[in-house]
């Protein structure tokens, strides 16, 4: 049963920090590169922690500013200051 | 004090800034105040519930969109200013950019003005907010693509007189009724049809492998754009998604509502899809991946988990869903055989997959390619060679919903075409297939109205009731149309080649 949620973003170095940080967080998740983006999959929750962006970039950032290289995402969002997370319920 | 402790957190800002905005009405009813957010039958108890889960509010929206405008712009500036028109992997690409322009710009443009509608239209301050943001984020979609197309316009032909193509070329009724259908709902139908059916179950199918294939040829112009308007995308769908949860959590009567806006918007936005799925699979010169691949990628892995997701509220899969997954190995050959036999009619080229193009569709759709669709190409491509290159002396029938020429098959059957007729008010109403005939029949009287351009051309009320007649009443030049291979766009590419060559 198909139960993927993704995240996609814009293969920009601005990203490459978030892409780690995912990658580094979920242990299920596939990268899958195309021209121009990252699309990263990850069965039923993909979380996005604001700390590991930050030790991956090498200072503070805030979660928000996801959306300056957010190309589309699929599953519910929860979102606060410190985790963006994607994930389904079924 | 502590720093953190002086500044809100998300949610309190979300709360302070979407909150408490309007008030109850006095010197008029509040139904009269909002006269359209309950006639649909949707039953809303407690609009506070409405959460927008980005918890996005003003100053960050303009902030982010601000940075989205610079970034955008520096790079449409150096498009410009480095002749990257000359960079694309082949000027027949570009009729996959003009059918954006003429087909999904106006789309960006409907949208603007569907959700000024509803950020005035729906009680909650909440969802009027968020309905706000993308209105304004719709305009700067239109207007960033004109500005992107614009450059592309000094050189090659279709890119001109976007505003008047896109009210009278009967090809672009197709994208055109979708939102004009929508826009003639309800609220609540309208952003069912709008955010959820189209941005959020289908829209990556167009935004994703799409612009990522404009990346793969070259057009940096239209990737830029694309990325950039999918960026405020994915708030869309996110609305979209948390408006039908929304809906279903309010009120059980909701649900058999809700379904079957899913369901006639899912078969809509699908059809609508195969021009998309045609782009890729046809106008691309160098590919990325197929229609039949981005639909097993795009609707059933992550478009199915969304309704696996829905289940818990009673709602089902989309009805039809299974043709549409059968149809994927055909549906875009059937469609580029029909724009390739109209294409004078039309501000576009079209032309004849090449050897290798053979090969990969081969490749991606196996027998039922080899077997169909592979020989139709190579008797045409005879035809050519002969000099008789094939156009149709007609313009098509097309749907009465879907609006797409009638050259679809049965769902069992690829060799024998559809056309299923309802009748209604002695009148008979063509449709292309079950899904199309399900929306005619269920609200007969909303399509019977519909404006079907190549009956109104015929019956002469677009300038005289010939094909010639009509081009001239659009505007169309003999240049601008037809074969891709011999035209003025295939020469000054072929000059572009020649000079690079020398040096
Ligand atoms: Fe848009
Ligand atoms: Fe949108
Ligand atoms: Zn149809």
């Amino acid at each position: 049963m198909p139960e993927n949620v993704f995240i996609a973003l814009q293969n920009t170095p601005e990203a490459q920090p978030i892409i780690e940080a995912i990658v580094a967080d979920n242990d299920n998740a596939v990268v899958n590169e195309s021209p121009g983006m990252v699309k990263i999959d990850c069965p039923k929750r993909l979380v996005l922690r604001r700390e590991t962006v930050e030790e991956k970039l090498g200072q503070e950032f805030n979660l928000q500013d996801i959306h300056l290289t957010l190309i589309s995402l699929s599953g519910n969002i929860d979102e606060d200051e410190d985790e963006f997370v994607l994930h389904w319920d079924f | 004090m502590a720093k953190n402790q002086r500044r809100l957190n998300l949610s309190q800002k979300y709360q302070l800034m979407t909150r408490g905005l309007d008030w109850e009405t006095t010197y008029q009813p509040m139904d009269k105040v909002f006269p359209y957010d309950k006639y649909e039958g949707i039953k809303i108890t407690d609009w506070d519930k409405w959460q927008d889960p980005f918890r996005l509010t003003m100053d960050a929206y303009w902030k982010y969109q601000a940075e989205k405008e610079r970034k955008l712009y520096a790079i449409l500036d150096s498009v410009v200013q480095n002749n990257s028109q000359q960079n694309i992997s082949d000027a027949r690409y570009l009729n996959a950019v003009k059918i954006w322009m003429q087909g999904v710009t106006p789309l960006e443009y409907a949208a603007f003005r569907g959700f000024n509608m509803l950020g005035r239209g729906f009680r909650g301050a909440g969802a009027r907010v968020a309905c706000q943001f993308q209105a304004i984020d719709e305009m700067r979609h239109y207007q960033t693509q004109v500005h992107a197309f614009a450059h592309y316009n000094k050189f090659f032909n279709g890119f001109n007189q976007h505003a008047r193509i896109r009210d009278r070329a009967w090809y672009l009724s197709i994208p055109k009724s979708y939102f004009e259908d929508a826009m003639t709902a309800g609220p609540f139908e309208f952003i069912t049809a709008i955010s959820f059916s189209f941005e959020y179950v289908l829209t990556n199918l167009l935004f994703m492998p799409f612009v990522s294939g404009a990346a793969h040829n070259g057009d940096m112009a239209t990737t830029t754009f694309g990325f950039s308007a999918q960026s405020d995308e994915s708030r869309h769908m996110t609305l979209g998604l948390e408006i039908v949860k929304f809906m279903l959590e309010q009120h059980e009567d909701n649900v058999p509502i809700v379904q079957e806006w899913l369901d006639k918007w899912f078969w809509r936005g699908y059809r609508l899809l195969g021009l998309i799925g045609t782009m890729m699979d046809y106008m691309l010169p160098k590919k990325v991946m197929s229609w039949r691949q981005a639909w097993e990628i795009y609707w059933e892995e992550n478009g199915v988990a969304l309704f696996n997701d829905l289940a818990r509220y009673g709602i089902r899969m989309p009805k039809h869903h299974e043709t549409a997954t059968r149809e994927k190995y055909r549906i875009t050959h059937e469609f580029w055989s029909t724009i390739y036999q109209f294409s004078h009619a039309t501000a576009l080229y079209t032309w004849l997959p090449d050897e290798e193009e053979m090969d990969w569709l081969c490749a991606e759709y196996g027998e039922l390619f080899e077997k169909l669709y592979k020989p139709r190409y190579e008797y045409w491509r005879e035809l050519d060679a002969r000099g008789e290159r094939f156009f149709q002396k007609r313009l098509p029938v097309v749907c009465n919903v879907c609006q797409i020429p009638i050259f679809h098959t049965y769902p069992d059957d690829p060799c024998k075409n559809i056309c299923l007729v309802s009748e209604y008010k002695g009148t008979k109403h063509q449709m292309c297939s079950e899904g199309c005939k399900d929306i005619f029949d269920r609200e007969p009287e909303k399509y019977c109205q519909a404006y079907i351009p190549p009956q109104q051309i015929y019956q002469g009320n677009c300038g005289g009731a010939t094909l010639e007649d009509y081009r001239k009443w659009l505007h169309i030049r003999d240049e601008d149309a037809g074969e891709y291979y011999g035209s003025e766009d295939n020469q000054l590419w072929e000059k572009w080649q020649a000079e690079a060559a020398r040096v």
